[in-house]
Parts: C-alpha cells; sequence; structure tokens
C-alpha cells in the first residue's frame, strides 16, 4: 500500500532539452493517494504511458523525484518497487499454463509451492480463471489473456499499486464492460492504489474517482468525473471531455462583459474585475451543449442563432447554430420541439466559464 | 451461383510444370533410372531391380561413413546452436556496435567453401600454420594430417568458424522481434535472466530456430567441399563423410548404379531427419 507522489518531476527524450517542446513531461507536482483508483486521460502523445513508465521505474526521469510513502524510489529498479504494471497488450508467458503464469512472479519470489498453489487459486477465483488453469496461455483469447497479466499484478501480496496502461485496447466492446467492472471490484477488494491509463473518457470515468487529464505533458486537470465536466479547468479539458465538447468562442471584453461580433455576453462584476486584472493574450468563453438553454418560443433575453444542422443520435439531438458567425454546438432533449431556421437561446450565467490563455478564471465567492 | 469454368487457365501453371521438370522431376528421374540398371553401354543395359539397394544397404564402407556422418551433424547442431544462440544474445542491439558486429559475423558466411577449406588447412598445418605451429609450440602434439582425433576437431572447428554466424543471425533477428513490453513485464514480475531467457527469449525464438537447425542438419550432412581440401578424408577413412564416398563411388569406380541407389537412399534420410526435426519442433508443446 503506498501513496505515489511526484515531485518537480519531468521528463525529456532528448539528451539536451532546449524549450519545453522537448519534454514529454513537463515540470509537475502531483500525488496518487493511498487506496485510490485513478484514471490518466490524455490523447494519444500527451506523456500518459511516460508518466505511467516513470512511476513504475521502466524509465529514468531526466528531472525531479518520485516516491512512495515519502521514500524517494528514483534509484530502484521495477523489481524493487512493488508495483505492478498491465500492459496495452497483454503479455503472457506463451509456452506457460495460466497457473504457471500466475505463479511465476511467486516463484521468482521463492515463496514455497503449497503457499503459490493457495495464491493462485485465490486470485484465479476473483478472475474467473480456474477453469483455464491448466491451459496454454498461448491458447487463450485476449481478454482472457489480459486477465492472466492482472492477475500476475494482484498475485503478489506486495504490491502497493497496479498501473493500467490502456489494458483494454485489444478487448472486445462487450467483454470490456465486464472486465472494468471485475477492475472495479478487485480495487475495492484489495485497496491497492490503482493508476489507470486510457484515451476513453467513458472508460476513465467508469473506472476512477478522480481523473487527472494530461495535455502535452502536463495534467491540466485533477478532479472527479463531475468537476471535469462542470468546471474544466482547462480549455482542453472541456473540449476533450464531453461529447461533443464544449463550445468555445474567443472573445473581447466590453463594458458590463464580454462580446464578440454583435453578441454581447453579461458577466458578474466580481468576474470583469478578475478579467481587468489579469494579464492573458486571448479571452475564451465556455459553455458545454447540454447547458445551452433553448427557448421554445421567441423571447427578449434570448440570444438569435442560425440553426445549420442537426443531427439525431436517437436518445438526444445535437443542434449545430450559428451566432454571430460563431460555431456553437447544442444538445437537445429527444421530446423538445426543434427550432426552425432561428433559434432562441441563452447561456445560464452559472454554467458559463471564461478562460483567459485557456485556464479558467475563478472568482472566490 | 454458377462458376465460370474456364479450363484454360490450365495453361498459365504450364511455365511452372516445365522449370520443375527441367530443374527436379528429370534430373531425378535420371537417377532413379541408373539405380534399377546395370548399363555397360548405349546398346547393352540391364534390368536388375534392387540390387543396387541391397547392396548399397549393406556395404561396410558406407555403413561407417553413414555412422560419421550423423556423429558430425550432431556435433555440429549441438556446438552451433547453443553458440549462436549465445552469440546472439550478447551482441549489442544498436548503434556503430551493432554494424560492426554484423559485418565481423557475416564474413565468413560469404567466404567459398573451398577457400575454407584451404584457409584452414594452411592454418592448422603442423609445419608453417600458425595455428599448429603455435599449438606445438606450445608443447601440444598437433598434426590434423596424421591423428584422428586432431583431423575431426580441426574439421568441426573450421564448420563452427563458417557456420555459427548463420544461426547467431538468425537468432539475433529473432530476438529483435520480441516486443519490449515483454522484457518489461518480466522485470514487474522479478525474472532473472535465466527465467526470461527460459520464458521468453527461447519460446520466441522456436521459429528461427527451427529454420537454423533444419538449415544446419541439411548442410552439415552434406558436407563435401571442406574435409575433402583439409585432410582429404583422412587420416585413413577418419573424416570420409557420405557425400566424398558417394563421390569416390560415382566418379572415381564409376559404379553409376550402386551410386545412384545411394543418391537416393542419402536423400530419404535427409529427408526423413528434417521431417523428424520438424514435427518434433513443431508439435513439441501441442495445445492442451
Amino acid at each position: 500500500m503506498a501513496e505515489i507522489r511526484l515531485q518537480n518531476l519531468a521528463h525529456s527524450y532528448t539528451p539536451t532539452p532546449t524549450g519545453p517542446e522537448d519534454y514529454a513531461i513537463r515540470e509537475m507536482d502531483h500525488v496518487w493517494e493511498q487506496g485510490g483508483a485513478y484514471a490518466l486521460l490524455g490523447p494519444s502523445g500527451c506523456g500518459k504511458s511516460t508518466l505511467l513508465n516513470i512511476i513504475s521505474g521502466l524509465l529514468s526521469p531526466s528531472q525531479g523525484q518520485v516516491l512512495f510513502d515519502s521514500k524517494v524510489v528514483n534509484e530502484l529498479t521495477p523489481e524493487k518497487r512493488n508495483i505492478a504494471q498491465v500492459f496495452q497488450f497483454p503479455v503472457v508467458y506463451d509456452t506457460m499454463t495460466v497457473f504457471d503464469n500466475l505463479a511465476f512472479p511467486l516463484r521468482n519470489q521463492g515463496m514455497d509451492e503449497a503457499k503459490i498453489h493457495t495464491k493462485v487459486h485465490e486470485i484465479a477465483e476473483v478472475l474467473d480463471l480456474q477453469a483455464l488453469l491448466s491451459k496454454k496461455a498461448r491458447n487463450l483469447t485476449a481478454d482472457e489473456k489480459q486477465k492472466v497479466s492482472m492477475g500476475r499484478g494482484l498475485v503478489r501480496d506486495d504490491v502497493s499499486a497496479i498501473l493500467f496502461d490502456e489494458p483494454l485496447t485489444v478487448i472486445d466492446p462487450h467483454l470490456k464492460w465486464k472486465l472494468r467492472r471485475k477492475l472495479k471490484q478487485i480495487h475495492e477488494q484489495f485497496n491497492i492504489t490503482m493508476v489507470y491509463v486510457t484515451h476513453d473518457q467513458l472508460e476513465a470515468s467508469t473506472f476512477a474517482d478522480k481523473i487527472a487529464v494530461m495535455y502535452g505533458g502536463q495534467i491540466v486537470q485533477f478532479g472527479t468525473p463531475r468537476e471535469l465536466f462542470e468546471r474544466p479547468s482547462h480549455t482542453f479539458v472541456g473540449y476533450f471531455i464531453g461529447s461533443p465538447g464544449m463550445n468555445l468562442i474567443e472573445v473581447q471584453p466590453q463594458a458590463g462583459g464580454v462580446g464578440f461580433a454583435g453578441t454581447h455576453l453579461p458577466l458578474s462584476d466580481a468576474m470583469q474585475k478578475r478579467i481587468a486584472e489579469s494579464e492573458w493574450k486571448t479571452l475564451k468563453v465556455g459553455i458545454r451543449p447540454e447547458f445551452v438553454h433553448v427557448w421554445d418560443e421567441p423571447c427578449d433575453d434570448a440570444m438569435q442563432a442560425q440553426v445549420v444542422h442537426v443531427e439525431d443520435l436517437g436518445t438526444y439531438k445535437i443542434m449545430t447554430l450559428n451566432l454571430d458567425g460563431a460555431p456553437l454546438k447544442v444538445r437537445l432533449a429527444e421530446d423538445k420541439p426543434v427550432p426552425e431556421g432561428t433559434a432562441y437561446i441563452s447561456f445560464p450565467a452559472q454554467w458559463l466559464m471564461v478562460y483567459a490563455d485557456e485556464y479558467l478564471l475563478e472568482v472566490l465567492p | 451461383m454458377n462458376k465460370v469454368q474456364n479450363n484454360k487457365a490450365w495453361w498459365l501453371v504450364l511455365p511452372v510444370f516445365l522449370l520443375v521438370a527441367f530443374s527436379a522431376v528429370i534430373p531425378m528421374m535420371t537417377v532413379v533410372n541408373y539405380s534399377v540398371q546395370d548399363i555397360f553401354d548405349q546398346s547393352s543395359r540391364y534390368f536388375v531391380g534392387a540390387d543396387w539397394y541391397r547392396q548399397v544397404l549393406l556395404d561396410p564402407r558406407l555403413h561407417d561413413s553413414l555412422l560419421r556422418q550423423f556423429i558430425y551433424s550432431g556435433c555440429v547442431l549441438l556446438i552451433e546452436i547453443p553458440l549462436g544462440i549465445a552469440i546472439a544474445l550478447t551482441m549489442p542491439i544498436k548503434g556503430r556496435w551493432s554494424s560492426l558486429v554484423l559485418i565481423i559475423l557475416a564474413i565468413p558466411l560469404l567466404i567459398p567453401w573451398n577457400v575454407v577449406g584451404t584457409i584452414w588447412q594452411i592454418f592448422g598445418r603442423a609445419d608453417i600454420g600458425l595455428l599448429g605451429s603455435s599449438l606445438n609450440a606450445m608443447g601440444i602434439n598437433y598434426n590434423y594430417a596424421s591423428n584422428t582425433m586432431d583431423a575431426w576437431v580441426t574439421v568441426l572447428v573450421m564448420d563452427v568458424w563458417h557456420w555459427t554466424s548463420l544461426v547467431a543471425l538468425l537468432c539475433f533477428s529473432g530476438l529483435r522481434a520480441i516486443p519490449d513490453v515483454y522484457y518489461q513485464a518480466a522485470r514487474i514480475d522479478r525474472a532473472s535472466a535465466w527465467a526470461v531467457f527460459r520464458h521468453i527469449q527461447l519460446p520466441k525464438l522456436k521459429s528461427v530456430l527451427l529454420i537454423a537447425v533444419m538449415l544446419r542438419f541439411m548442410d552439415s550432412f552434406m558436407i563435401y567441399t571442406e574435409p575433402f581440401v583439409l585432410t582429404g578424408g583422412g587420416p585413413g577413412n577418419a573424416t570420409t563423410f557420405l557425400s566424398q564416398t558417394l563421390t569416390q563411388m560415382a566418379i572415381g569406380q564409376f559404379d553409376l548404379g550402386p551410386a545412384a541407389a545411394f543418391s537416393l537412399v542419402y536423400f530419404l534420410i535427409i529427408l526423413l531427419v528434417s521431417w523428424l526435426f520438424y514435427t518434433a519442433m513443431t508439435h513439441s508443446d501441442a495445445n492442451r
């Protein structure tokens, strides 16, 4: 059991990095608490796997420290870190049976066979692998293989954290759901810190209590799925989480709020003050398609937007609007009438976020 | 569904038939033809049935060289396969050293057989050869021309020198094809270097090793030029292997009938042993 702390951590694959763009991981501090179920979410190439390999010790960071329970482990090899890692493509030892695969890490520790027998059967039961124990690992299906590679991590008593590197990529969709639930169960049962890397927001939010969103080698937000959805602290989080992502419109400050083209958006006094005091190059407002209010009939408080396109997704509709030249996606419940030609919309103040240089501007209440 | 029948397409296969006929079937049938006849000249030929085969199979000279041949090929495989794997495991993976090692390893493979024989013939000579005279200077009595054991060792060392590179290169390519993630998983599982070799590298090398074993078996079983140049089959008959015996019979004594029968038996032995190797290695861990 361990808390994993990253201090001033940075990593570059080039030996002499000259600028921030040379870094796969930009300097960061982060804590994964003991026993948590975390997801590390981000697009391909954002540094997720690099970060995971640094934690497990397969990669040595070019700067900063990794601490397990406030003990620096930078110098420890993966073998000595008490960490298990499950990889994107299932790794099984082909020529061994499932039993031998699961027993492998224990035998490497020199555990006696009787104890190995009990432990392996215990884990096989958790993972529903009992029936396969005497089968050769090479004859398993992809999801069975992935369960075996997870089992090799779980079978060890000394494992303080399990790292998953997109473990369900090669699994059939209907089995993904089952395996994800299995993972969740295992997490509850064993109270192990789990870090789950994925680029699938659904996978992240069903598995994890807290999600770290990575972008360009940095963790741009760390929070519950709900926080990520409701208050994205970076425009990337807004865009990446949710389907479709957040509407982002570049605006200029105006008296009483902000605006673009012919549209004016009023903001609270506190927010106006905050904007005036901050230094920034670009200013954007963001609102989730789910939170745009659509009026059933013309109304004085509403803005007028042209309906460009409507997509019916069965349980809801996605409308694409044109608001003074800015494209806008709006999610419309199935039972709501679809406006024709012109839609009357408004942005509820509580859901309208302001971003200065891509980061959320917050006003303390 | 109506299938369109067009037998004209068979004409497209004709070139292959012709090619295979001229390259394999016709020469082989010539040998079969010789092996069942006693031919004196164009007009006097007699069908002898299985006589030549019976004679060949009972010939003690052939028994001796067959035994020698098996011992020789066995030694070649026992030395070259493990040594090749060991070299492949220690080879640098990338960078300048890797290319250099690859080139050095490839050099013996590029040298023609009779040149290899000549190199070792001179290199090993007790009077003027670097190897032979050095050994003798160190007090080791070494002479491949008169001592059976020395001759055997020299022929074997020569083959190891010439062909281990092939095994090493095949294994190296096989090792390069193992994804990194296997090694990473093994580190996480705290596998020892031996366990990594036993459970990851060796199983993944199986297909290249199969090729290496087959190639080395077939080649060493048919070896001719190198021992012929080096020892001439001697001392006595100590290093006279099957193909040399066959050549003596066919060219030296001009016994074309028995030589043809012998060739076919020889061919069948190679086919059989290769098949045994193949089956043993591909079915060693049949599905459970």
